[in-house]
């Protein structure tokens, strides 16, 4: 039978300034573990939202990103009578794009970033069907006109509705908002590519990607079957989704990794603290659990009343923790995105499976701080134990 | 009957046969008991005296299975304890030992019915039960109207009460008193041992007690000495006498 758990409850309350040091040590460990992977799952559902399920990306065979990646127009014209590729009012859903990166002042810092400007065709918005103009217009074909998307015009200076830029040489008007449901393309600002490319003097039939709008999400095997054995085309087709979650693997790895590292270290030390208010609550209350040893209480009911007791301060730690970085849901920031060395904007994700996550941590720390002490309170001989002061 | 002598009753309800005890003390080995005999019988009350460091506080410790003999054996109510393992000297501890301490020792944290319950949780009664048994404990005490107390709010009598019907309530073969008077003054003592007297007479309890006043072991049916590591039995005074020469 254990030992009642009002008791440790009780003990924590009778105890409290003692506890409040491990408490407040592991409550910031899993603020810091909460808080980092809210910013690694932050910016991965950013990326992984610009892309869908059934929009096949084409690059160069290779490329790993858009910048690094070329197809001709050629490439484009075979593309779009492949199998799987989808079509409105006998058009093929085909957005062939080039990618260029433009520096504007940023709003907070007034110091320069770069944004991405996508050149896009025309029919655009029936490929990306989460992208919505939300104010203005889109732009017209043939002109120099910006749509930029909503977190675009929030952060950089000058990319307002109505205002003109200067970039690449050439002088833009911005025509539209577009909003893209916090995917990677809402920090982006989107023109006909034929235009871009003559700004910036780029020959007009290389491209850098081909988004395909499939027939159906399973279609995509059967294009890639088509390609493959097609021997004009030396493309690499993925599904868009996949490759933009591809595209946020280095950063987020990087900050699950040093927020991991941040967190381990922050650990230690909460641990430290867990074993400190421990073994000194072994220590006041060496008489009670040889009293309790004494009764009858076993050594094994003893270990788990005292993990019971570094499980409880520990929970509390670790809601202190999480409900302390809560507040950062949603809160937007911005990094460079390595892949493509432009700007953009995310917001801090804070899902129930991450705040579980940050329980389960501090759990662990009070398992790991509380266990030693545990053992320590159970094994001390009883009749010794009951002369302590 | 209480004896001192190996050849006691055979069917007493404790018996301990050769006890011996040596502890270490930097490096150099203390005896602490010499080959003790006893056989207590059930009802018995016996006080066991002796100055400081003569082994009392050992000898109930071993009674109570809460140390290890180096030699010899006790068996209580037919069970060889001596040779029990840790887990089943902790079974046989909460069915057959009733604990009383000179320092009271509840637990601060639980109301006086709560720590009067802890031996309770060790049994398969139900939770009415367990409440009926410790409102008797309690009414045994004279401290019914105290249940809900915390240890701090009672006074040292009253937690002594208390730590008496937790001794009791789970109806032990035997209690086990360490100097249960050494922490009170004389009126609450008297209180306590009026208490004690009561168990063992109205209740049939067998009680072995270690005190240091003359006065309080002169309430027991049998007074023995721990000289040398044996026990001697020591002429038996009455109550009064004993109580008239302590004032």
């Amino acid at each position: 039978m254990a030992i009642p758990v009002i008791y440790n409850f009780r003990s924590v309350k009778e105890r409290w300034t003692s506890a409040i040091v491990a408490v407040l040590g592991i409550a910031g460990t899993v603020g810091v573990f909460v808080a980092m992977l809210a910013l690694a799952r932050g910016f991965r559902a950013t990326l992984v939202s610009s892309g869908s399920y059934d929009n096949a990306i084409v690059m160069r065979a290779g490329a790993t990103s858009e910048m690094m990646s070329g197809i001709t127009l050629d490439t484009v014209k075979i593309l779009q009578d492949e199998p799987g590729v989808a079509r409105l009012e006998g058009q093929p859903m085909v957005t062939s794009e080039v990618v260029v990166v433009a520096p504007f002042p940023l709003r907070s810092t007034g110091t320069d970033a770069n944004v991405q400007v996508r050149g896009v065709s025309a029919n655009v918005l029936t490929v990306r069907k989460n992208v919505k103009i939300i104010e203005g217009r889109m732009f017209q074909p043939g002109l120099s006109e910006l749509v930029v998307g909503r977190n675009a015009t929030n952060t950089y200076a000058g990319l307002t509705l109505g205002n003109r830029v200067r970039f690449g040489g050439g002088e833009w008007s911005v025509v539209g908002v577009f909003d893209a449901g916090d995917s990677a393309f809402d920090s982006e600002a989107w023109c006909d590519s034929r235009v871009l490319d003559d700004v910036y003097k780029r020959p007009t039939n290389i491209f850098q990607s081909a988004t395909l709008h499939l027939t159906s999400p399973d279609a995509l095997q059967a294009l890639k079957d088509a390609v493959s054995k097609d021997p004009r085309l030396d493309v690499d087709v993925a599904r868009e989704v996949e490759y933009y979650a591809k595209q946020s693997q280095t950063f987020t790895r990087l900050i699950t990794v040093l927020g991991g590292l941040v967190a381990a270290v922050m650990g230690i030390g909460a641990i430290f603290g867990a074993l400190n208010t421990m073994y000194s609550a072994v220590s006041e209350r060496g008489r009670e659990i040889a009293v309790m040893r004494a009764l009858g209480f076993g050594a094994l009911a003893v270990v788990f009343s005292f993990l019971i007791e570094a499980l409880l301060i520990s929970f509390v730690g670790g809601a202190i923790g999480c409900v302390a970085v809560l507040p950062l849901n949603g809160f937007t920031t911005g990094t460079m995105n390595w892949q493509t060395f432009s700007h953009m904007a995310f917001a801090f994700r804070i899902t129930p499976n991450l705040l579980a996550g940050g329980i389960i941590f501090a759990l662990g720390m009070g398992v790991a701080g509380g266990l030693l002490p545990a053992i320590h309170a159970a094994m001390r001989p009883i009749s010794s134990a009951l002369r302590s002061l | 009957m209480v004896s001192v002598n190996a050849d006691g009753n055979s069917k007493a309800l404790i018996q301990v046969r050769g006890l011996n005890k040596t502890y270490r003390r930097g490096g150099e080995p203390i005896q602490v008991l010499q080959g003790l005999n006893l056989d207590v019988d059930k009802g018995d009350f016996v006080a066991f005296m002796g100055p400081s460091g003569s082994g009392k506080t050992t000898l109930l410790n071993l009674l109570g299975g809460l140390d290890v003999p180096t030699a010899g054996a006790i068996s209580v109510a037919g069970d060889e304890i001596t040779h029990m393992s840790s887990g089943r000297l902790t079974e046989w501890r909460a069915r057959h030992v009733g604990f009383v301490f000179q320092m009271y020792n509840l637990v601060p944290v639980l109301t006086a019915s709560q720590n009067v319950e802890l031996p309770l949780l060790l049994t398969r009664l139900s939770r009415s039960e367990r409440k009926a048994h410790v409102e008797a404990a309690l009414a045994i005490v004279g401290l019914q109207g105290r249940a809900d107390h915390f240890p701090r709010q009672l006074s040292g009598g009253q937690e002594q009460r208390v730590a008496i019907a937790r001794a009791v309530v789970s109806d032990p073969t035997f209690l086990l008193c360490d100097e249960p008077t050494g922490d009170l003054d004389r009126k609450s003592a008297d209180e306590i041992m009026a208490l004690i007297e009561e168990l063992v007479r109205q209740h049939k309890k067998t009680v072995l007690m270690v005190t240091h006043d003359p006065v309080v072991a002169a309430r027991a049916h049998t007074v023995l000495h721990l000289e040398k590591g044996v026990l001697v039995e020591a002429a038996k005074s009455s109550p009064g006498a004993a109580a008239g020469g302590a004032a």
